[in-house]
């Protein structure tokens, strides 16, 4: 049995549908991200989880028990909030000791449990600060250890480093999966970042307008997307038009030039079909025996610190434009715009998007 | 800031100041003419019905403010939380002490209290009462707008779902998380309600309760040096409660407007 189990929940806000037949079975101690654009239903799922909205339809079991329809306050499951929903009127030990005060602990236990969240979060002398004291990335340490003072059967986040810059959300989202692993706590992580959720999770959950895309570990997810929209919002993609020249054998055409598609697809001679292409599958030159091999234009290089992003127009300046990204190494020799060169990618590189879903079992080797 | 600029701001404070204080030199100089001078504040003083008359007038005020804060922020909570859109019915419920003149109020309160089943004007406790009522009405507009403009400071909705999710109840969540955070702005509606309260003439005097207002009123007929002595006094103590107020105030409030911004 699951530890936490949502079976068919569906939300409706009057005719429009939120979620639409959600399935997800988490086990204890997994930690599972939403993934999906503004609007996809991902924090709507998250706020039944947390019983803030009730599903339409449908059921949430945490360890056995129905919680479809338990008030938020009796469910024993902590939240962080995106913008830390920290009290301002109590200091940072009241904040972090508030629920074990509701379920009227006693004083010197709530005292020696803030002690040990304050410790775990690495700021053991900020418990008299007030909240306004103190920096967006230490507030949310501070929600995040308020939300686990009582032991919660679940922990869950939405979107909490979105508001923190950039270099503080990746230190804090480490730290985030740290404590997770340390105290065994299953976790579901709302966001919209894909780096967030292909770093941190065991399973990502990819949402599109309020239905459930695909899920699976990161490295499924990002490899072997099961629909066009994971393949598109999940990484950085080429998509290249081409047409079918034989699917038995994994011709397409793009550009006038056929390429090998190891993944197996379906398809007639001649019908158009779109092929996603990650940008660092693509590499210049001819690369080794067996790769395919296009020709383009260089139409733009882009220096971004430690790789260089490279565009290139397939065929000629009017061709299908195909996004690569190389190492910056100091021996590495940039083309220059308007140059025209062979780009190489591997035959189990590209994804046919207009054809039957991809799976890691249809993959085909790469035969020589 | 250009020099024509500052000529034109000293000017427009010197006529707010003059405006604000010159009736206020007027009535102490006024309230001096008594023989000897300071006859009009030691008969004041003296006069056991003035403190009696302010005491229950700040009783009846401190009794409307309790009442107020229990039935106004509870409310606005719930406007901001769950029902937005009831905002301006509500907005114009609280307007309507001002389209309704005290003196019509206070007959509309005399007839249909006054006789059974809610024959509240036949006691003493009863009019007191309704003394009461009449007032948190009349202070709805200041009180609903004071707490409301406080729950506009912070995330309601935010930190009523984090109470939740840490187990609290809504009147812990009341009492533990929204109210200190409105503190100042609540604190503000109170000093509003408790100056309306100790001014209020009309509803006071046809009820006839001994409230502070109809005593210094009809004190005037009899001493008006009195009269100005006993304005200026309780003017004085409306600012003392102002000052405290503001002392009171002064630490969340800082704390709560940076909590934002950070």
């Amino acid at each position: 049995m699951a530890f936490l189990e949502l079976t068919g929940v569906q939300k409706r806000f009057g005719p429009s549908v939120a979620v639409a037949d959600f399935n997800l079975a988490m086990e204890a101690g997994e930690f599972v991200s939403f993934l999906g654009p503004s609007g996809c239903g991902k924090t709507t799922t998250l706020r039944m989880i947390a019983g803030f909205e009730v599903p339409t339809e449908g059921q949430i079991m945490l360890e056995g028990s129905d919680i479809t329809n338990r008030p938020p306050n009796k469910r024993n499951v902590g939240m962080v909030f995106q913008s830390y929903a920290l009290f301002p009127n109590m200091t940072v030990a009241d904040n972090i000791g508030f629920g074990l005060r509701v379920r009227k602990r006693p004083a010197d236990q709530i005292r020696k449990r803030v002690g040990e969240l304050l410790e775990l979060i690495n700021l053991p002398d900020k418990g008299g600060r007030y909240p306004y004291q103190l920096s967006g990335g230490q507030q949310q340490r501070i929600a995040l250890a308020r939300a686990l003072a009582f032991e919660p059967q679940v922990l869950l986040l939405d979107e909490p480093l979105s508001a923190l810059d950039a270099k503080i959300r990746v230190a804090l989202r480490v730290e985030i999966r740290s404590i997770q692993r340390q105290l065994g706590i299953t976790t579901v992580y709302v966001t919209h970042d894909q780096e967030e959720a292909l770093s941190l999770s065991d399973r990502v959950v990819v949402m599109s307008e309020g239905h459930v895309e695909q899920i699976g570990t990161p490295f499924e997810v990002y490899n072997f997307p099961k629909t066009p929209f994971v393949a598109s919002f999940v990484g950085t993609l080429n998509v290249l038009p081409a047409s079918v020249v034989d699917a038995g054998r994994g011709e397409v055409m793009i550009a006038g030039q056929t390429v090998r598609i190891a993944r197996r697809f379906e398809g007639g001679s001649g019908k158009s079909v779109n092929i996603a292409l990650r940008p660092e599958m693509v590499k210049l030159g001819d690369g080794p025996e067996g790769s395919n091999r296009v020709s383009g234009k260089v139409i733009d290089v882009s220096f971004l610190g430690s790789i260089v992003r490279m565009r290139v127009a397939v065929g000629g300046e009017n061709g299908p434009i195909v996004s690569l990204d190389e190492f910056n190494e100091p021996t590495l020799k940039l083309p220059e715009v308007g140059e025209t060169l062979t780009i190489n990618f591997p035959a189990d590189g590209p994804l046919v998007l207009d054809s039957a879903p991809a799976d890691p079992a249809e993959v085909l080797l790469a035969e020589a | 800031m250009s020099r024509r600029f500052r000529l034109l701001w000293w000017i427009v404070f010197l006529i707010g100041a003059v405006y604000f204080f010159l009736p206020l030199v007027a009535t102490f100089q006024f309230s001096l003419r008594d023989v000897p001078p300071t006859a009009a504040y030691t008969d004041l003083l003296a006069n056991g019905e003035f403190l009696s008359t302010l005491t229950y007038s700040g009783t009846i005020g401190l009794a409307t403010v309790i009442l107020s804060v229990a039935l106004v922020v509870p409310t606005a909570f719930w406007v901001r939380l769950r029902l937005p859109r009831a905002r301006p019915y509500i907005e114009f419920i609280t307007l309507l002490p001002f389209m309704v003149p005290p003196v019509v109020f206070v007959f509309g309160l005399i007839t249909t209290y006054s006789r059974p089943p809610l024959a509240l004007t036949s006691t003493d406790r009863g009019s007191d009462f309704l003394l009461v009522a009449a007032y948190v009405v009349l202070s709805l507009p200041y009180m609903y707008r004071a707490a409301d403009t406080g729950l506009s400071a912070i995330d309601v909705r935010s930190l009523t779902e984090a109470a939740q999710s840490l187990g609290a109840g809504w009147p812990t969540i009341l009492m533990k998380v929204i109210l200190p955070n409105v503190r100042v702005a609540v604190l503000s509606g109170a000093f509003l309600t408790l100056a309306i309260v100790l001014g209020e003439f009309t509803i006071a005097l046809f009820l006839a309760r001994p409230a502070f207002a109809p005593f210094l009123g009809l004190l005037g007929d009899a001493d008006p040096f009195q009269q100005s002595a006993g304005a200026l006094v309780s003017f004085g103590l409306t600012w003392i409660a102002m000052i405290v107020i503001s002392l009171i105030g002064r630490g969340s409030q800082t704390r709560i407007t940076v909590a934002g911004a950070r």
